[in-house]
C-alpha cells in the first residue's frame, strides 16, 4: 500500500529535476530545507530522524541535492521527505513537506481490532514493517 | 538535473537556421548586461590593466560560447576555475566578487554570491572531520563561486598525516563533476601559489585561468586613496594630499605592505587623527568644512614619517 504523507502524495513520484525545482521555489521564499528518514511511516510518527542539519545557508538547489542524494545512499530503502521551515515571525513552522523516496515494496497496515466491555470495538492501525526491529524492516 | 533551461536560448536555438543569418553578438552582450559589470569594473578599480583585460576576454569567450551554443555549434562547458595570484590588498576578493557577478550575468552560476574560505573553513581537526566540513561549505557555495584564499595552505607536505590533503580531492570531486553548479576560485601568493599548483598537477589541469595582480604604483594608490576618500565622505587639504603621495613612497618600501589595505588603515588612523584634533578644538564651532578635511598634520604624525626622523 502507497504512503500517502505531505504534499504531492497522491502524484507519482517526483523526479530529481522536479524536487530540484520544488527546492528552488522553497529557497526563493528563503525556507530553509531539511532531509528527514524513517522507516516506521505510521501517520502519527509525525517526527521523522533528521539526515543531516536543516540548511539555513544554502542559496541554490544543488546543494540540498547533494544532502538528498547522500541520505538515499545511506538509507536507499527508507523513507525519506524534505522539509521547509518558514522561519517567519508568526509562522515559524513547516509550509511545505513532501516525501522523495520510498521503500521498493511497502506493506501497508494491519487493521487491529480489540473487543472491550460490552460489545465495544476499538480499533487501531499497525505497520506490517514493524514487525521487524528498526533498520531491518525493509 | 536540468533546472537550468533557459528559454531565451532555446528559442534562439529553434530560430538560427545553421549558417542562416548572422547572429546580433551587439544584443546578446546588451541583454547579459555583462557591459555594466565591466564598466563599473574599470570604473571603481584602479589600475589593474592586465587583470581587466584577462576579465574582458574571459566574458568574451563566455559570450561568444553561449551564442556558438545557440547555433548549435559544439561547445563544451567551458572550464572556468580560476587562480587569482598576487601580493596582499591587491583586489582579488574584490574581483572574485566581481566574477561571481559576470557569470551570474552570462549565465554560468545559478545565483551569483560569492562565498569567501581559508583552510579553517575547509579542513578539519580529527579524523573524519574534514569531509563533513568541507561538503557543507560546498553545498553553500553551490550556484555561485567559491573563493580559496591562501589555497596553498591546504596542502602541506611536511606534515604527511594532514587532512588537507583530503579537502583538496573532495574539492577536485566537485570541480570535475560539479562544473555547471559552481565556480571555484583559489587565490594567493603566486610564488607559493606556483608551488602548490606543481605539487597538485591534478588541481592545475583543473583550473583554466592564472591571473596574476600586479602592485599598484604609488600614482594608483594614490587614486584609490581618492577613491575611499570619496566613499567615506571625506576630503585631503591640498598640504594633506601632498603628505599622503610621501607617505605612500615611505610606507611601500616598508615590509608588511599590503597595497591598497594598508592604504585603507592609514586612512582611518587618520581619520582617528583628525576626530581628536577636531574634539581637542573645544571652543568655536565647527563646520561642515572641518569635519570633512582631513588636514596635513593628521598624516604627518604617521609612525612612517616618525621612524624617518630617528
Amino acid at each position: 500500500m502507497r504512503i500517502t504523507q505531505g504534499t504531492f502524495s497522491f502524484l507519482p513520484d517526483l523526479s530529481d529535476a522536479q524536487i530540484a525545482k520544488q527546492i528552488e521555489y522553497c529557497l526563493a521564499r528563503n525556507w530553509a530545507v531539511s532531509v528527514e528518514y524513517t522507516d516506521d511511516p505510521h501517520p502519527r510518527n509525525t517526527y521523522w530522524e533528521l539526515f543531516g542539519t536543516p540548511m539555513f545557508d544554502v542559496r541554490d538547489a544543488a546543494g540540498v541535492m547533494t544532502e538528498v542524494n547522500a541520505c538515499r545512499r545511506t538509507f536507499p530503502n527508507h523513507y525519506i521527505k524534505l522539509n521547509a521551515f518558514d522561519s517567519t515571525r508568526g509562522r515559524e513552522s513547516l509550509r511545505l513537506s513532501f516525501i522523495i523516496n520510498r521503500p521498493p515494496a511497502e506493506p501497508g497496515f494491519d487493521l487491529v481490532r480489540q473487543e472491550g466491555p460490552g460489545r465495544t470495538v476499538r480499533y487501531t492501525t499497525r505497520t506490517y514493517a514493524t514487525e521487524r526491529p528498526e533498520g531491518e524492516r525493509y | 538535473m536540468n533546472a537550468r533551461v533557459d528559454p531565451m536560448q532555446s528559442r534562439d536555438g529553434q530560430n538560427a537556421a545553421p549558417g542562416g543569418e548572422p547572429l546580433d553578438l551587439e544584443a546578446a552582450y546588451r541583454d547579459s548586461h555583462v557591459g555594466e559589470v565591466l564598466d563599473n569594473l574599470d570604473r571603481e578599480l584602479v589600475g589593474l590593466a592586465p587583470v581587466k583585460g584577462r576579465i574582458r576576454d574571459i566574458a568574451a569567450l563566455l559570450l561568444i560560447d553561449k551564442l556558438r551554443r545557440a547555433v548549435g555549434l559544439s561547445s563544451g562547458p567551458p572550464a572556468l576555475h580560476m587562480s587569482f595570484t598576487g601580493n596582499p590588498g591587491t583586489g582579488k576578493t574584490t574581483v572574485a566578487m566581481r566574477m561571481a557577478e559576470i557569470l551570474h550575468r552570462l549565465g554560468y552560476v545559478r545565483k551569483g554570491h560569492l562565498v569567501a574560505v581559508t583552510r579553517d573553513d575547509l579542513v578539519g581537526q580529527y579524523i573524519g572531520h574534514t569531509a563533513p566540513k568541507t561538503r557543507e561549505v560546498l553545498k553553500r557555495a553551490m550556484g555561485g563561486v567559491l573563493f580559496i584564499d591562501e589555497a596553498y595552505y591546504l596542502y602541506r607536505p611536511e606534515n604527511e598525516r594532514d587532512y588537507g590533503q583530503e579537502a583538496i580531492e573532495i574539492l577536485l570531486q566537485v570541480m570535475e563533476n560539479q562544473r555547471d553548479d559552481l565556480v571555484v576560485i583559489l587565490a594567493g601568493y603566486r610564488d607559493r601559489m606556483e608551488t602548490f599548483f606543481r605539487s597538485n598537477p591534478g588541481m592545475s589541469s583543473r583550473v583554466a585561468h592564472h591571473i596574476d595582480f600586479p602592485d599598484y604604483t604609488p600614482e594608483e594608490l594614490a587614486a584609490i586613496a581618492g577613491l575611499m576618500l570619496q566613499e567615506m565622505q571625506y576630503r585631503l587639504s591640498s598640504e594633506a594630499d601632498e603628505a599622503l603621495r610621501q607617505y605612500i613612497e615611505k610606507r611601500r618600501v616598508q615590509p608588511h605592505f599590503a597595497n591598497a589595505r594598508s592604504i585603507r588603515n592609514a586612512l582611518d588612523r587618520a581619520r582617528l587623527r583628525q576626530a581628536s584634533r577636531l574634539f581637542e578644538r573645544k571652543g568655536g564651532a565647527i563646520s561642515r568644512q572641518d569635519l570633512q578635511t582631513i588636514e596635513e598634520s593628521d598624516i604627518r604624525a604617521s609612525r612612517v614619517f616618525r621612524e624617518q626622523h630617528d
